[in-house]
C-alpha cells in the first residue's frame, strides 16, 4: 500500500491523496498534482518525491514557506504521521508500509533491485519452507596464534572512576587490586540491555579494593588484569552471564571453576577472579 | 607462503531469531589468508544455495590458484597483482554457475547473494564486494567502515537526499543495487588496504549492522580482542538480543605477526625459516 496525504484545513479533512508518482506537485497553480487554491500557496509550492516506499519533501522557494511538524523546512525525508503545512492547509503523511503491506517480515528481506526494474517485477523473495543444509565449506578455526594481548585501552585505578556513568559508551574502569592491580572496563550501553530488568552490581569482596561497589549498568564489563585473567560480564535480556575472555585460569563462580561456556549470575553469586572475591548482586 | 602464523580467523554464523533456517554462508582459510562471506536471497532455499555456491566456489577455485600464483605477484599487462586479477575471474565465474543455476532450474528462479571477500597478502589485504555485506576495521581506537554498499540507501545518501542519521529511519533499507547471480555479469568493487600489526577485520551479513550500531560493535571489538572467538560469538548474540530479525554473520580476522611477501633470496630463506 503506497504512502498517502490528507489534506485538511482547520480540522476538516478535504482530499486524499496516494503517493504513486514519483514526483508529486504541490502548488496554487492547476497543472500541480494537488492544487490549493489559496493566496498563501505558491504557484509552484513545494514537491513531494517518492521513491519506494520512501517519500521526502522539498519546499520550491515558496514564498510564504513550507513547515514539517511546526518547523520551517526546505528538504524533509518524511515519516509516517507528519503534518505538513502550507498557509492555513495541513498535509498529514501516512506511510503503514512497515507496519501493513505485506507481512513485515517479507519486507525485510533483501531483495536486489536492478536498474529499469522495479523490485515488483522482481518478484517477491521469499524464504519458507523446509531447512536444508547446503554443504558450505567449513569456518576455518581459529589459528592458535601467539596472542599478545594488548592491555584494555583505558584503564582509570577504581578510585578515580567511582561514578558510573549510565548511558553512552564510554569506557569505565576500575581497579581491584589485591597485590596487582586489576580492572574492571565496562563499554557500551545497548539501549535493550539497559531498557530492560534490573541492574546489578559487582561488589569486591577481598583485597585492596574491598568494599567497591560497581553497578553493571552496560551491555559489556571486563573484569581482571589484562595479560593475567580476563572475564566478562555480560548484559542481557535474559540476565546476566560471564564468560572466560582469556588468561590460563577459568573464573571461579561459588566455589565451582567455569569452562568456556558463559555462565548465568543468581544473585549473591561469589566471583572468585585472578585471587580477588566479588560478589554480584541485583539492586533493589 | 603460509599465513597461518600471522593471521587470527574466527567465524560465527546463526540464522537468527526470526527465520527458519540460514541463507548466510561463511568461508576462511587462514593459511591462504582468504575470508569470504555471502548472504544469499531467493525462494525456499534458493538463497542459501546461491550463497553455498559462492563461497565454495570462490573460496575452493582461489585456494587452486593461490598455490600457483603468489598473490603479491603483479600481473605483467595492468600492474595489478594477482590477487586482484583472480579475485576478479573467481568472482565472475561463481556469479556465471548462480545465474545459470537460476536459469535453468526453476526453483531457483530470481536466486543471488551479495558478498564479501577478502585476501590478506604481503601486509595488505584486498577486498571485493558485492551488495550490502560489509568489511569494517578496527585499528587502535578507530572502528571505520571499509567498504561502501552497493544499496539503494547507500546512494541516497550519497547523493545527500537523507543523512546517514535519517538513513536508519528508512523502509529501504533491503534494497540492493549489485547481487551476484542475478544478472550474466556482476562488476565487484575491490580495493586494496595496507594492514598493520594488531588490526581487526570484520566481515559481516547485513544482520548484524541492521541490529547493533557501529559504535557497539566497535567497543565489542576493543573489548573482547583478547578472544577473538568469544568476540565473534558475542556479536551474533547481541543481533539477537536486539531481535535478530535476519540471519547473521561474521568473520574476524586479526593481524597479529608480519607478513610481508619474500622479495630478495635472503627474506625468502627467512620466509622459509618461520
Amino acid at each position: 500500500m503506497a504512502a498517502k496525504l490528507i489534506l485538511s484545513m482547520d480540522g476538516l479533512v478535504l482530499k486524499e491523496i496516494t503517493l504513486t508518482k514519483e514526483r508529486t506537485t504541490i502548488g496554487r497553480k492547476p497543472h500541480n498534482d494537488i492544487q490549493i487554491d489559496n493566496l498563501a500557496v505558491s504557484g509552484e509550492h513545494a514537491v513531494i518525491v517518492t521513491i519506494l516506499n520512501d517519500s521526502f519533501l522539498e519546499d520550491l522557494g515558496s514564498t510564504n514557506g513550507t513547515l514539517v511538524n511546526g518547523q520551517p523546512i526546505k528538504k524533509h525525508f518524511l515519516q509516517s504521521n507528519d503534518v505538513v503545512e502550507l498557509g492555513k492547509y495541513k498535509l498529514k503523511y501516512i506511510n503503514d508500509q512497515g507496519a501493513k503491506g505485506a507481512s513485515p517480515l517479507d519486507f525485510e528481506k533483501t531483495m536486489v533491485l536492478r536498474p529499469g526494474a522495479t523490485p515488483k517485477a522482481e518478484g517477491p523473495i521469499s524464504k519458507p519452507g523446509t531447512s536444508q543444509t547446503v554443504p558450505t565449506t567449513p569456518a576455518a578455526q581459529p589459528s592458535p596464534a601467539p596472542t599478545t594481548t594488548q592491555p584494555q585501552p583505558t584503564a582509570k585505578p577504581f578510585a578515580t572512576s567511582q561514578t558510573v556513568p549510565t548511558g553512552g559508551t564510554s569506557h569505565q574502569t576500575m581497579h581491584v587490586s589485591a597485590s596487582q592491580p586489576m580492572s574492571i572496563a565496562e563499554p557500551m550501553s545497548t539501549s535493550q540491555a539497559v531498557a530492560t530488568g534490573k541492574i546489578a552490581a559487582i561488589q569486591i569482596l577481598s583485597g585492596a579494593n574491598a568494599g567497591r561497589e560497581m553497578e553493571l549498568t552496560k551491555a559489556l564489563t571486563t573484569l581482571g588484569k589484562p595479560g593475567v585473567q580476563v572475564a566478562v560480564i555480560t548484559k542481557r535480556p535474559q540476565g546476566y552471564f560471564i564468560t572466560h575472555v582469556e588468561g590460563a585460569n577459568f573464573p571461579i563462580v561459588n566455589g565451582r571453576l567455569l569452562d568456556a561456556q558463559a555462565h548465568p549470575l543468581n544473585d549473591h553469586d561469589i566471583v572468585e577472579l585472578a585471587g580477588v572475591k566479588m560478589e554480584f548482586f541485583y539492586k533493589t | 607462503m603460509n599465513l597461518s602464523q600471522a593471521l587470527e580467523i574466527a567465524s560465527c554464523t546463526d540464522p537468527g531469531i526470526v527465520r527458519s533456517h540460514n541463507e548466510d554462508s561463511v568461508a576462511a582459510d587462514a593459511a591462504k589468508g582468504l575470508v569470504v562471506l555471502a548472504d544469499g536471497m531467493g525462494g525456499y532455499n534458493a538463497g542459501e544455495v546461491a550463497s553455498g555456491m559462492a563461497t565454495t566456489v570462490i573460496t575452493t577455485e582461489l585456494q587452486h590458484l593461490l598455490e600457483e600464483t603468489p598473490p603479491y605477484q603483479l600481473e605483467p599487462a595492468s600492474g595489478v597483482p594477482y590477487a586482484e586479477k583472480l579475485m576478479r575471474e573467481q568472482i565472475a565465474k561463481a556469479n556465471t554457475s548462480i545465474y545459470q543455476a537460476a536459469q535453468s532450474q526453476p526453483q531457483y528462479s530470481g536466486m543471488g547473494t551479495t558478498l564479501v571477500a577478502a585476501v590478506f597478502f604481503d601486509n595488505k589485504v584486498t577486498v571485493a564486494h558485492i551488495g550490502d555485506s560489509r568489511l569494517y576495521r578496527l585499528r587502535g581506537e578507530t572502528f571505520e567502515q571499509l567498504t561502501r554498499d552497493h544499496s539503494l540507501l547507500q546512494e541516497q545518501i550519497d547523493s545527500g537526499m537523507i543523512t546517514p542519521e535519517q538513513a536508519k529511519f528508512s523502509q529501504n533499507k533491503n534494497l540492493v543495487t549489485r547481487a551476484l547471480g542475478i544478472d550474466p555479469t556482476v562488476e565487484p568493487e575491490i580495493h586494496c588496504h595496507p594492514t598493520q600489526l594488531g588490526d581487526i577485520y570484520l566481515l559481516c551479513s547485513d544482520g548484524l549492522n541492521d541490529m547493533v550500531s557501529d559504535e557497539d560493535v566497535g567497543m565489542t571489538l576493543q573489548t573482547l580482542s583478547a578472544n577473538l572467538r568469544l568476540a565473534a560469538q558475542q556479536l551474533v548474540q547481541m543481533a539477537n538480543d536486539n531481535g535478530g530479525r535476519d540471519n547473521v554473520s561474521v568473520i574476524l580476522v586479526r593481524v597479529v605477526r608480519d607478513y610481508a611477501a619474500p622479495k630478495g633470496w635472503l627474506s625468502r630463506f627467512f620466509s622459509w625459516l618461520r
